[in-house]
């Protein structure tokens, strides 16, 4: 379809402003970073002498290998947890599968940084695990020692990515595949490792670089677990304890940018070209095998055992937050409701501006995302792409190196009327979450849009209606699933964001939930009411994912619906 | 492996296996369930060696069923399934040395062609000389020697089949299944490729079973076949034999077009008659016994015209109909005719010179009663 007239100009006009935000609040803030690390400190010019600094300094070097080596180990470990959830559940009939890939997902919708400290008291040096382990067997093992309990909390919190991803790629393999090479001889882990697990290679090379990627960019993680070592945490010290000229703080953004775009560009590199999923065509689709008595035995032990794991920052925090002491020992001492008293009488204003901030951010983002899928998918507009990249290149962009950006560039803009630096308005932690979540809602949006077949807008158009009519009356309402789920998966994860809003709340009385979790956990008295504020950050976040969750079924319901009548119509 | 297979016939393929190993194949009382909804309800049958057999039957008749259990796939069936000598009934599919071509190819697609084929002699322990030699010589034997280091997506769907072929016979299974091999295709490929294959088992002499739902494909490849309903074999036998003389209803309309006459079979003084609806008399064999029955006779052996009177000849039933109906399909004209309430099917060859009867002519047409077959089911 291509615009024409009025249309044309709509679609200018939007497109424009959208890219105009984009270029304001994503590229300039990171062109600034990567700028300034670049330039010598004292006359400006373009040098290489920050990065020499950079690696000169015994502790950046350290903290630089710390943070590839905390990331590549979580992708190990998150792989190991992962593999075998995602393999049982997918390939075989097999009881607890639902089960699975439902609370498999629960923890990502915990912030990784809120089930540290839970994590602490379960597998730390006192942490009820060596306290039973050196009971009963006369040892303890160092889970949360230094990297160890960053790999730990991060594993368990960003595994589901991989298992996510890798069932998608499991689930697409056709039957006759896996049967064929059983035809010719092969079985068990042979099987596996020749043709399962290659041809699900795309999948979990997405989920793979995504933990990567995460994990390398975390900021809250390490600074919870007190583990400074590493670079997200050095950049956001050297900016907040020596200020915003220091250009370690940049050097090491630029590094965290650039890593993010290998592994990224990593994963396109492997799943390149190999859609396996569409190469077969008929066939049985999905077959699952059956487990034989012991085989089902052993895979209920092994999936109950990673679950356990899995779960355990929330059982962590809910006995943190009901405890009333809890040191040196297996369990709490009592139980108590004091935490959530004290959270409901002080911490209100954390949840008032979360939800704030949180809402603000995410209806930006899918009034932002469904211009941007519109213009991209259904105009002719030169240029339209760019929309796109951008929208998505967010995506890239560290939560410490967008709050440093911001901070450097709109440190000197007074807002009119407000007369406060922009930097320090509360207004940019709402800006700063949208571009960050904008990636997620950009691609809900889109992928509702592409259920939406053009000839509905056709028929529309042909009836008389213009364009801007079609796309409210007609377009929209059907995107409605998406956007909404759209909106609350930007909502639900911004509401936990820590990395970028640590570095922009000027005020106390400014700050989100995220920022009071971070401040309550500071002090061993603050770990009650921090983890029962944690509590009701995960059950905000968890009953929106929920709902986001029951949004997209419900739309790709009603598609489906529309496609089977379609077809019937012989559309 | 730098030389190419010239284009004049291939040699015989040395390494792919041929006649005289060929395995009889028995499956007895072989029951099969998904759950409660029992899918094989027993199924008795013996192939012989060498022998190009294929199943036939409507979607969720129960045919691929019965091939994936003699591959080893699908639930435990009861009963029992025999290779050669061998009982396979209990056996992993990865022990069976069966070679099974699937309606989708299961092409890898993360290997290459030769990967692909090489596949089954790596997990044999093959060794690498040996099989770099037999790979070749498969690809050869499907005329895809020079495809060997493409990856399957380059490949076109009649290409990909060969490569699945290649990849099953190249590890001399001791019976080759097809799954619908030729669904996939084209239709003029499929003319083509049936040939092929028909050819290709001739030279190797392997006991093939062919599982398809298009009568025209078993009737044009297979040597026997078996016509399978509701999880149970029909009636076994080669395709002209079936197609003549149906054993049931179920055969008779499933291998093509025929007219059914409901009615009865009734004594006649010592003779038998068939009575049936719209006037549809005439004697029977003696040994049809009394009792509800269906006359079937297939719309080629109706031949209308005649002056009336001279269908009334013996061993002839001769009607009067009018024309409702007619369908021109290339080679013969498919009229509609009714006659007292029933429409009959009749088939006329047609020739240039021969005019298609207009709708709502009056015809008179016979049968000759030795070809009209009465069924009781």
């Amino acid at each position: 379809m291509n615009f024409s007239g009025r249309g044309q100009w709509g679609a200018l006009g939007t497109g424009g402003f959208v890219l105009l935000v984009l270029l304001v609040f994503l590229v300039i803030p990171v062109a600034k970073v990567i700028y300034v690390a670049f330039q010598h400190p004292d006359t400006g010019a373009f040098t290489l002498v920050n990065f020499i600094d950079f690696f000169n300094t015994s502790l950046f070097r350290e903290s630089f290998y710390n943070s590839l080596y905390v990331a590549a180990m979580s992708v190990v470990v998150a792989s190991l947890i992962a593999i075998p959830l995602a393999y049982f559940t997918t390939r075989f009939r097999f009881g607890a599968a639902a089960l699975i890939q439902t609370l498999g997902v629960i923890p990502l919708i915990m912030p990784p940084f809120v089930g540290a400290v839970a994590m602490q008291m379960i597998f730390g040096a006192n942490g009820t695990i060596n306290l039973l382990l050196d009971e009963y067997f006369g040892f303890t093992l160092p889970f949360m020692e230094g990297l160890n309990g960053v790999i730990l909390v991060e594993a368990i919190h960003y595994f589901p990515f991989i298992l996510i991803n890798l069932s998608a790629s499991l689930a697409n393999i056709d039957r006759s595949v896996e049967e064929s090479a059983q035809n010719l001889g092969s079985y068990g882990f042979r099987l596996f490792r020749r043709i399962v697990f290659p041809l699900a290679m795309p999948g979990y090379a997405a989920g793979a670089a995504l933990v990567f990627l995460k994990v390398f960019d975390d900021l809250g993680t390490p600074l919870l677990l007190n583990v400074n070592n590493m670079l997200a945490p050095q950049a956001y010290l050297r900016i907040s304890s020596i200020g915003i000229t220091d250009p370690m703080g940049y050097v090491i953004s630029v590094i965290l940018v650039g890593f993010s775009l290998f592994s990224l560009w990593v994963s396109y590199f492997v799943t390149r070209g190999k859609d396996y999923a569409s190469l077969e065509k008929g066939g049985g689709g999905l077959g699952k095998r059956e487990l034989g008595p012991w085989g089902r035995l052993g895979a209920w032990a092994v999936v109950l055992l990673i679950l356990l794991i899995v779960l355990s920052p929330h059982i962590g925090l809910l006995l943190l937050s009901f405890g009333t002491i809890w040191s040196f020992s297996v369990l709490p001492d009592a139980y108590t409701l004091e935490h959530y008293r004290e959270v409901f009488s002080t911490a209100m204003p954390y949840i008032t501006n979360t939800l704030i901030y949180a809402g603000l951010a995410a209806l930006l983002d899918v009034v932002l995302a469904t211009a941007i899928a519109y213009i991209v998918w259904r105009t002719g507009l030169p240029g339209r792409q760019i929309l796109d990249y951008l929208g998505t290149a967010a995506v890239a962009v560290p939560g410490v190196v967008l709050g440093i950006g911001y901070l450097r560039v709109f440190h000197d803009f007074q807002v009119p009327l407000v007369d406060e630096p922009l930097a320090s308005w509360w207004v940019i932690i709402v800006v700063a979450l949208m571009i960050r979540r904008l990636p997620y809602a950009l691609r809900a949006c889109t992928a509702a849009l592409q259920q939406v077949s053009v000839t509905l807008e056709e028929a529309a158009l042909n009836l008389g209606a213009g364009r801007f009519r079609t796309v409210r009356r007609i377009v929209v309402p059907l995107m409605a699933g998406g956007i909404m789920a759209g909106f609350v998966t930007s909502f639900a994860t911004a509401a936990v964001e820590l990395s970028a809003t640590i570095m922009l709340v000027a005020a106390e009385s400014d700050a989100p939930v995220a920022y009071g979790i971070y401040v309550y956990m500071q002090t061993a008295a603050g770990r009650g009411p921090g983890a029962a504020l944690g509590v009701l950050a995960v059950l905000l976040v968890g009953v929106a994912t929920y709902f986001s969750h029951r949004f997209v079924e419900r739309s790709r319901e009603v598609a489906e619906a529309d496609r089977r009548l379609a077809v019937a119509q012989g559309a | 492996m730098n030389e190419h297979a010239s284009s004049t016939a291939p040699p015989p393929a040395r390494g792919v296996r041929t006649g005289p190993r060929a395995e009889r194949l028995v499956i007895e009382g072989l029951r099969l369930s998904f759950g409660d909804n029992e899918v094989l309800k027993g199924v008795d049958l013996t192939i012989e060696p060498g022998e190009f057999f294929a199943f036939l039957g409507p979607s969720g008749s129960g045919k691929s069923t019965l091939l994936r259990a003699i591959a080893g796939f699908g639930p435990r069936p009861a009963g029992r399934i025999l290779i050669g000598e061998e009982e396979v009934t209990a056996k992993p599919p990865w022990l069976r040395n069966v070679g099974m071509v699937f309606q989708s190819y299961a092409l890898w697609p993360h290997m290459t062609v030769a990967k692909n084929v090489a596949f089954g002699l790596e997990e044999r322990g093959v060794p690498k000389s040996e099989i770099a030699v037999r790979v070749r010589r498969a690809l050869e034997l499907v005329g895809l020697a020079e495809f060997a280091d493409r990856r399957p997506s380059q490949l076109s769907g009649g290409q990909q089949q060969r490569v699945a072929l290649a990849r099953t016979l190249v590890v001399e299974p001791r019976v080759l299944l097809l799954d619908e091999p030729l669904s996939n295709l084209d239709a003029n490929l499929r003319v083509q490729v049936r040939r092929e294959l028909k050819q290709l088992q001739r030279r190797l002499g392997i006991t093939t079973i062919f599982v398809t739902h298009d009568q025209e494909e078993a009737n044009t490849t297979s040597d026997r076949m078996a016509v399978l309903e509701e999880g149970v074999i029909q009636q076994v036998g080669a395709p002209v034999e079936l197609y003549d003389r149906p054993a049931n209803l179920f055969v008779a309309t499933f291998l093509g077009s025929a007219n059914l006459i409901e009615g009865e079979v009734i004594a006649d003084g010592g003779a038998r008659l068939f009575s049936g609806r719209g006037g549809f008399r005439f004697p029977v064999a003696d040994e049809e016994e009394e009792g509800r029955a269906h006359a079937l006779f297939r719309p080629q052996t109706v031949h209308l015209g005649g002056p009336p009177g001279s269908a009334e000849e013996p061993g002839f039933f001769g009607f009067s109909g009018r024309v409702v109906r007619a369908e021109f399909l290339g080679m013969l004209v498919r009229y509609g005719i009714e006659v007292g309430g029933l429409e009959l099917l009749v088939d006329e060859p047609h020739e240039p010179d021969r005019p298609i009867l207009p709708e709502g002519s009056e015809v008179t047409g016979r049968i000759a009663t030795r070809r009209i077959r009465i069924l009781r089911a």
